[in-house]
């Protein structure tokens, strides 16, 4: 179950939502592939769903290409019946009954983030078996299995755009790194009331961490701190 | 001509679809298809779209066609070159084509890239690859022009220069070296050609002819057979054997001629006057 079928356009994926007071951050690399090819490596993962709702597309495709159109089509017609913005909590209830209801045909990850006047800013995970689960931040795909420590040790309650923001772009950068499947640039999308601003990191301005020592005469960088567990009350 | 069966549709039969996979599994290959193992590529430029091909397609290690068409027509203003199953990307594209056609007839409107790209991604993913069609669609339409890969399971990448098929790695590294934003005509043609080129002396899969075609907004120009890189010359040596080549020590000739006399039995000669 969930194989890829042979030849497929596969998204080995580093893909990222965070939510904030103000809205979510949702962000993901650029790399798109068919077995050892780069069959695009500007790939914009962060699909529009609705005017406040997105998508993180990881697995086959065409799979996540075609249950995105679908939501969004059933999205339109949402509003347009009712008046008003759907919730995002609907958005993420569509894609989990696609998913659940073809799991044995669909190869799709996908994480639903946006904003909605009712409960504000939420993020919710749909991994390959078709559940979903509401989270404070979700990481997907092949990239994020390198990355889950980092997230814990690091993520905190509480943080401003910018903070987050940053926490996206570290994260992704450094699931990246360590993922074959994953690289290229760095496409984010913040998500508050107000609208959606895209956010984009080439491929040369990754930000770095440590990555071995190139010259031995190079003098050793001073130590600064480490990540401190969070308190427990 | 066989009259159709009055006991199936038309269109695909998968009646046979499970014992094949079946029998595929235990070792029996499937019958080849004609497939065009093949260049395609596309390039968006000042103007339009340029969309390139090669045009050998291939049956195995046979060469099936030396100078076939891989630039199928959608609409006057939209062409898709396909790479795959030779078969597929032929029916698939005249399908496409037919339902933008009544689509036109029907809005009134000339119909959009991302139309012709939505109606071929959603048919290729409802058959889930099971139609091998890879296909590089370009056109020009009111929203300006737009360049798009479909591949077999229906998924689509928008790029400003694409590549598909097998030759794709040796076109890709053309553009990858080559692209710049605004490039006008000439410099758009070239580049195109360069990128088949590769693919046509890289690939095994590519041969024969530089097929190229640009898409502006109020023309559309078909450049059949653009460059002919691999034409045949006359042969240079003569392989007949020259008279007097085998010695010989008699000669003897026969007249294999028969000869026949006709002597007219009875009756008088018909009056022919």
């Amino acid at each position: 179950m969930n194989r890829l079928k042979a030849g497929e356009v596969n998204l080995g994926t580093s893909i990222m939502a965070v939510q904030f007071d103000k809205g979510v951050v949702i962000g993901a690399d650029s790399r798109t592939t068919t077995g050892s090819y780069i069959a695009n490596r500007v790939t914009d993962k962060l699909t529009h769903i609705h005017d406040r709702i997105y998508c993180c597309r990881s697995g086959s495709a065409a799979d996540t290409q075609a249950v995105a159109d679908i939501v969004h089509y059933y999205l339109q017609i949402y509003a347009q019946m009712n008046g008003t913005a759907p919730p995002v909590e609907a958005a993420a209830g569509m894609f989990q009954k696609i998913c659940y209801e073809n799991k044995d045909g669909l190869s799709a990850g996908i994480i639903v983030a946006g904003w909605d006047k009712e409960v504000g800013p939420s993020v919710y995970n749909i991994p390959l078996g078709g559940g979903v689960f509401r989270q404070p931040w979700a990481i997907g795909g092949s990239g994020s299995t390198y990355v889950y420590g980092y997230c814990d040790a690091t993520y905190q309650d509480g943080w401003g755009r910018d903070e987050t923001v940053n926490f996206v772009r570290n994260t992704l950068s450094l699931a990246m790194s360590r993922d074959g499947s994953s690289g290229g640039v760095i496409r984010m999308c913040v998500i508050t009331e107000e609208g959606v601003e895209r956010l984009f990191v080439p491929g040369d301005q990754l930000p770095k961490f440590w990555e071995g020592r190139e010259v031995l005469s190079a003098p050793v960088r001073k130590w600064v701190s480490e990540p401190v567990p969070m308190a427990v009350e | 001509m066989p009259s159709a069966s009055p006991y199936h549709g038309p269109g695909f039969d998968f009646s046979n679809a499970v014992r094949n996979s079946f029998l595929q599994e235990k070792g029996i290959p499937l019958p080849k298809a004609t497939s065009t193992g093949t260049t395609i590529v596309g390039c968006i430029y000042k103007d339009g779209v340029i969309l390139g091909a090669d045009t050998r397609a291939t049956e195995g290690p046979i060469v099936a066609d030396k100078n076939c068409e891989k630039i199928h027509f959608i609409t006057e203003s939209i062409r898709c070159c396909g790479a795959g199953t030779a078969a597929d990307t032929e029916f698939t594209t005249a399908s496409i084509s037919s339902n933008m056609e009544l689509h036109a007839l029907s809005t009134g409107r000339q119909p959009r890239v991302v139309t012709a790209m939505t109606m071929l991604k959603q048919y290729l993913f409802r058959h889930q690859g099971h139609i091998g069609a890879a296909l590089v669609l370009g056109g020009v339409d009111a929203t300006g022009p737009h360049l798009f890969t479909v591949a077999p399971h229906g998924s689509t990448d928008k790029l400003p220069y694409v590549t598909m098929g097998s030759g794709s790695l040796a076109a890709m590294a053309v553009f990858e070296t080559g692209w710049k934003p605004n490039m006008n005509r000439e410099e758009g043609l070239a580049l195109v050609t360069a990128a088949i080129s590769a693919g046509i002396f890289n690939d095994l899969g590519s041969g024969s002819n530089v097929d190229a075609c640009v898409i502006t907004a109020t023309h559309t120009e078909m450049l059949r057979n653009f460059v002919k890189p691999n034409e045949r010359v006359e042969k240079e040596r003569k392989y007949g054997f020259r008279r007097g080549t085998t010695a010989w020590k008699t000669e003897n000739i026969r007249s294999l001629v028969v000869s026949e006399e006709v002597t007219p039995v009875g009756g008088e000669a018909m009056d022919t006057d």
